[in-house]
């Protein structure tokens, strides 16, 4: 089933929605998004999580999409404006833009994610108040945001400014840490394929997120993600949306290029 | 690597710090490593071998079904990032297994296990971890005694 028709059923019995954006590409039957050596987690995922992703009306990621839409031409803030006043249809406006964030800043001269862009447009250009890390309403336009690249190749640059946060990315990536003295690497890069007693590990790749976890039961961000496998090894984590998490984010990102933007994916 | 006669003495200073929560944080046992192995019981005693099955698959505490595949057949889902630990008494002496748990490092500077019975050279350990180890000396003991038994 395709996201509009999904989303008219899912949304049909829940509140009355005016427009449906035309979104990206649907998912299709034999689904494929590997590239190279490169295989999206999708591929590591058993067949009943994958099927839970392939149907936009069953994946439950579209409640939180349904509500980003919804806040998308919602005016609010001191200037009296909507995401719309200034990009009009994100069909058109957002497609492709998912797919390369992080990426530098030009006004701040600073990484920022799409989460950062979000909330520096609520801030600066509606002046209203950012979002909380999280919350349904960050995670609703994050992912509508992303979804209007779905299908698209990831493609985020690690040219000029974005090099040294890149290099701190990579090295936050194969550092050891935590009382269990594991790195990022040594569990998706090392050891992928292989099985951490019930988990099959994938190479991480970040092409799907926002994802919604089964285990969270309800959408989560990267960093979400990054807290928890930072935790899984008793290391200490870092704030979602810290500087330490936007760079490993590009790296990780930068690794996942190529990849065909997969969000919201469904995952365990 | 070099594995013959490390001394770990000045361990247990840095222990020190930390030790504010308590519980887990005591002193560390001095231990030598020699011939790729450590000789001497960490508790100078025997450990339980029924106890150190239980502390094995145990999640909180060696959570070794994470990465090994072992003869507890009652458990689902076994990993295999390490190897098969069905005939693991036979490949090694008690000794070499005992350095393999306290800090497999020692033996191959790379390998994904972590160091079941050390503290120093960590990075952002959590808070409620700090100076602690993952398993105690007797814990360690408990364990060693039930993989000699794994023939
Ligand atoms: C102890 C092993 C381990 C370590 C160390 C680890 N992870 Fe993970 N990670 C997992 C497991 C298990 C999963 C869930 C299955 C999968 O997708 O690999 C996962 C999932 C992920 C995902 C989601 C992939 C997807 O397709 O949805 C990302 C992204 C990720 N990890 C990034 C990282 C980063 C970055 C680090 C270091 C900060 C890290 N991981 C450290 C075990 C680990
Ligand atoms: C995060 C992964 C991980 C965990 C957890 C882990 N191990 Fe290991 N283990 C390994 C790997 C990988 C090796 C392979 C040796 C190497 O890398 O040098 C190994 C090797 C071993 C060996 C040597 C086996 C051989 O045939 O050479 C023993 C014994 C062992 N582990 C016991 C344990 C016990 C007991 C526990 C739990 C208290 C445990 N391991 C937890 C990853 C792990």
């Amino acid at each position: 089933m395709t996201y509009k028709s999904a989303a008219a059923y899912v949304v049909g019995g829940l509140v009355a929605l005016g427009m449906l954006a035309s979104a990206s590409a649907p998912m299709a039957e034999g689904y494929e998004n590997m590239v190279g050596d490169k295989k999206s987690g999708y591929h590591y995922s058993t067949p009943a999580t994958q099927s839970i992703q392939d149907d936009d009306f069953n994946n439950p990621s579209f409640l939180w999409v349904d509500q980003g839409e919804q806040l998308w031409s919602k005016v609010d803030g001191k200037a009296g404006k909507s995401c719309a006043t200034c990009h009009d249809a994100a069909a058109k406006s957002m497609k492709g833009v998912g797919a390369t964030y992080p990426k530098i800043d030009a006004k701040s001269g600073k990484l920022i994610n799409i989460e950062q862009r979000i909330n520096s447009c609520r801030k600066n250009n509606m002046q209203a108040k950012p979002w909380k890390w999280e919350s349904n309403q960050l995670l609703g336009m994050t992912a509508f945001v992303k979804l209007q690249s779905r299908g698209m190749p990831v493609n985020v640059s690690i040219d000029g400014a974005a090099k040294p946060y890149y290099e701190k990315g990579k090295n936050f990536y194969n550092q050891r840490r935590g009382m269990l003295d594991m790195s990022c690497s040594g569990c998706h890069v090392e050891n992928a394929g292989k099985m951490v007693r019930a988990d099959l590990l994938s190479n991480g790749f970040s092409n799907g997120f926002p994802t919604y976890r089964l285990k969270w039961q309800k959408l989560g961000s990267l960093h979400r993600r990054f807290r928890g496998c930072n935790k899984n090894i008793r290391a200490q984590p870092y704030k979602a949306g810290s500087d330490e998490y936007t760079a490993l984010e590009l790296f990780v990102t930068h690794r996942s290029n190529g990849l065909k933007v997969e969000s919201p994916s469904v995952r365990r | 690597m070099r594995n013959s006669a490390l001394t770990f003495g000045l361990i247990v200073c840095v222990l020190l710090v930390g030790s504010l929560t308590g519980a887990g944080a005591a002193e560390l046992v001095k231990y030598t490593v020699k011939d790729g192995a450590i000789a001497q019981s960490l508790t100078g005693k025997k450990g339980n071998p029924a106890k150190g099955r239980k502390a094995a698959i145990h999640r909180k505490k060696g959570n070794c079904l994470a990465c090994h595949k072992m003869p507890v057949p009652e458990q689902l889902f076994h990993g295999n990032v390490g190897p098969d630990l069905a005939k693991v008494g036979e490949r090694y002496s008690e000794g070499e297994l005992r350095l393999r748990l306290v800090n497999s490092k020692a033996i191959n500077e790379d390998t994904t296990m972590p160091a079941f019975y050390r503290t120093a050279g960590l990075h952002r350990v959590m808070k409620q971890w700090k100076g602690k180890t993952i398993l105690s000396a007797s814990e360690v003991e408990d364990i060693v005694a039930y993989l000699v038994t794994l023939r």
